[in-house]
């Protein structure tokens, strides 16, 4: 039995488990976004010796509830200067990539809305580019010149970090010599790519911290000088959707790089579809290790941002690819490319010591100067 | 198209936008406006607007008994009541030739360091906030609110304490104030030092601050730089040294100057000054004498006589200044303060030329200003 829609040519019960799953994923998703929240807060609080939420239930877990409620019970403001179509459409637009990218996320070998095959990879990163639209359309709907300049920095600074992404996943497709996450994961079996690959990792963490605007990348929403680029003239429900999209973004950055270099679901007790506890614990340490920055570092300027991302980040994504291809090309041991992605990594580290913006040969420079000036008023 | 962002304004060469930052911002440390002239991410040209708190404090100053004057004097810089309580009594000390008991004196310089620690901490906090980390804030507030938890033991309010009195005090310090103390310093000083080695070399702090809008001497000197500002230029000039006051003079203490003039160099020297503040502490403590912390004077409302005076002592923003004319009556015939903040701020033109739009709040954060007392 099938509907009579010549393009969607699925049965019903198809059709009712493509539903289900969907439903499956938001519910989830949602609850994933609620823990997020939660954890950030009480996170944050530990890291400044504060307790985070302690009122809404007990340890505060009913907290991220009363956050969304009253989100969601607020007064929707919409400007009467904005467009007000882009300024509705917006949110969709960012929100609903961030969906779309879970489709084909496995949690573990099974437990997959629908794997794409040797789409995978490619869907995912296609996907993950979409939101920058409606964070740019956010910005300019608003007819908000703080709003404009966050979608303007959101759309140089997401394309600028989306190079490094691609490249990064281009280099792991190769060495899975595959685009389907299943088999990026099962390769990774005997033992995660983060062991031959760490280059990888750090470029792929970073940009993707950056892709996802967390600290100490969060340039476009920097609330102290643009005060919530985008999302300035939002509010109440509309303003809740962009946040959901940034936890869900938040959580699919921490899941691949879990999936694509700490080995996904694989580890060791665990079976079937029990694996996903594996998962869940490996995506939720590098949340932590996500919001373990945010409490530490200042935020970077946009001209730093930017000189970081294309005279470190970019050059370094295609050294990354020339190693893989030179490792794959003369069938070299593995440790070969871990020393090459070490080698790499410990060149551009030394290389930013020495000179890029000059931030740590300046902090032993300053700290020198002032030692020195400190000793000699203090005689 | 319905609306296009209005603003959009050609000066000649290239393509400027106006923006407009403040009052309504959370980065301009109150309800300080500052119009920008931006070429993409590049400030072009600023123009600084100011009065959204003038409340009128001078002349309102004119209309009361001296003794009541003080408690406007706390709404001045409310980030430092206690140094502005000071340089008011101390003018019309000066005027009707008291002396301070020496107890009271005293008091006067544990609580004016206190409140130079507590006004630094918010400094560093707002400073951490406006390059973008909060952690630090979480600190230094920590660290702020038990030293105004001991203000509250002391004058019975966290801030606009209203305490200090011409030729004395209030009262005497609580009974058990030594005690409180002696708990609070260590505390104060860890906090001090946790905020100082999470932010200071924080390389991207020293990315965002070492640098930008770095002032020369001469400018600092042409625009009445006074205070932390001026020492970051490298001058060391200290009221507390250049021109003792008090009991100050007793003490053994440094004049943390920087080097560039910079908004790091601005920050370095707020943090070494609170650890300078520290050793006033603790040779105060010790040093503190018992005895009465009133004048002669007594409860008797003070009646300086016919004539003028100016006082100028270090606040934690610079140097305040306070030229007071009396015609013998018992209210000021005229009050002028010389408020630090507000020749600090003058120099914001200059220093934001060619900074990027990120660089205005860190600029305007590293003055340190308080619109109470820019605007009076």
């Amino acid at each position: 039995m099938s509907l009579p829609i010549p393009l969607l040519s699925v049965n019903l019960i198809t059709l009712f488990w493509i539903v289900a799953g969907l439903l499956a994923m938001f519910t989830a998703l949602s609850v994933v976004v609620l823990s997020l929240t939660w954890l950030e807060r009480k996170l944050l609080g530990r890291l400044q010796r504060r307790l985070g939420p302690t009122r809404t239930g007990p340890m505060g877990l009913m907290q991220p509830i009363a956050d969304a409620l009253k989100l969601i019970l607020k007064e929707d403001i919409v400007p009467t200067s904005s467009e007000k179509a882009i300024f509705w459409i917006a949110p969709v637009l960012v929100v609903v990539p961030a969906f779309m990218i879970w489709v084909t996320i496995p949690g573990t070998g099974n437990l997959v809305l629908k794997n794409l095959g040797d789409l995978g990879l490619f869907y995912i990163i296609a996907f993950s580019v979409v939101g920058i639209l409606g964070l740019v359309l956010a910005g300019w709907g608003s007819a908000n010149k703080y709003g404009t300049l966050g979608g303007l920095r959101a759309a140089a600074q997401l394309i600028s970090y989306e190079i490094p992404v691609i490249m990064v996943v281009i280099a792991v497709a190769m060495l899975a010599q595959s685009l389907n996450m299943v088999e990026i994961v099962e390769k990774q079996s005997s033992y995660p790519y983060v062991l031959v690959f760490p280059l990888g990792l750090v470029i792929f963490f970073i940009a993707g911290l950056a892709e996802v605007g967390r600290t100490p990348f969060d340039i476009y929403f920097a609330e102290s000088e643009i005060v919530g680029g985008p999302f300035v003239e939002y509010s109440g429900a509309h303003w809740s959707v962009f946040f959901l999209a940034e936890y869900i973004n938040t959580f699919a950055v921490a899941a691949l790089t879990v999936l694509l270099f700490l080995g996904g679901w694989s580890g060791p007790f665990l079976t079937g579809n029990w694996e996903i506890i594996w998962f869940l614990a490996k995506v939720y340490a590098v949340i932590l290790v996500i919001f373990w920055i945010r409490g530490t570092f200042p935020r970077l300027r946009i001209d730093q941002l930017m000189a970081f991302a294309w005279k470190v980040m970019v050059p370094l994504s295609f050294y990354a690819i020339v190693i893989t291809a030179v490792y794959l090309f003369y069938g070299l041991p593995p440790w070969t490319l871990t020393l090459m992605s070490l080698a790499g990594l410990a060149v551009v580290g030394y290389a930013i010591y020495r000179r890029f913006a000059g931030p740590a040969s300046q902090a032993a420079q300053v700290r020198a100067r002032y030692l020195a000036l400190q000793s000699r008023s203090g005689q | 198209m319905t609306n296009i962002p209005t603003g959009v304004v050609a000066r000649g060469e290239p393509m400027e936008m106006l923006l407009n930052m403040g009052p309504q911002h959370p980065s301009t440390h109150g309800v300080f406006r500052m119009v920008l002239w931006v070429d993409g991410e590049k400030v072009t040209d600023v123009e600084p607007h100011i009065g959204y708190l003038h409340r009128g404090s001078e002349k309102l100053c004119e209309g009361e008994q001296f003794h009541q004057v003080i408690t406007l004097f706390d709404r001045m810089d409310y980030l430092a009541n206690f140094n502005n309580e000071l340089v008011y009594c101390a003018a019309v000390e000066k005027l009707m030739g008291l002396t301070v008991p020496e107890r009271a004196e005293y008091v006067r310089v544990i609580l004016c360091e206190l409140n130079r620690i507590a006004s630094h901490l918010l400094f560093v906090a707002t400073m951490g906030l406006d390059a973008g980390a909060m952690t630090p804030s979480m600190i230094c507030f920590r660290g702020r609110e038990r030293v105004q938890s001991l203000f509250e033991a002391v004058s019975g309010a966290r801030m606009m304490h209203n305490y200090f009195r011409i030729g004395g005090l209030k009262e005497d310090l609580p009974d058990n104030f030594e005690e409180m103390v002696g708990e609070l310093m260590p505390l104060l000083q860890a906090d001090i030092e946790e905020a100082d080695k999470l932010l200071t070399f924080n390389e991207i702090f020293l990315a965002r601050l070492k640098g930008v809008a770095a002032i020369s001497v001469e400018d600092a000197l042409d625009f009445g730089l006074t205070g932390p500002c001026l020492r970051a230029c490298g001058v060391d000039y200290d009221l507390r040294k250049a021109d003792p006051y008090s009991v100050y003079e007793r003490f053994e203490f440094n004049v943390p100057t920087g080097l560039d003039g910079d908004c790091w160099d601005r920050h370095f020297v707020r943090v070494q000054e609170m650890y300078e503040s520290m050793k006033i502490l603790e040779q105060a403590l010790k040093q503190m004498p018992k005895g009465n912390v009133t004048s002669s004077l007594g409860r008797r409302l003070p009646r300086p006589p016919k004539g003028e005076v100016y006082v100028r002592t270090e606040n934690p923003r610079g140097e305040i200044g306070v030229y007071l004319v009396c015609d013998g009556t018992d209210k000021p015939y005229r009050l002028k303060v010389r408020p630090p903040s507000f020749c600090n701020l003058s120099a914001i033109k200059h220093l934001l030329k060619d900074t990027w739009i990120a660089d205005t709040v860190v600029v305007l954060g590293s003055l340190d200003i308080v619109l109470g007392e820019v605007d009076r």
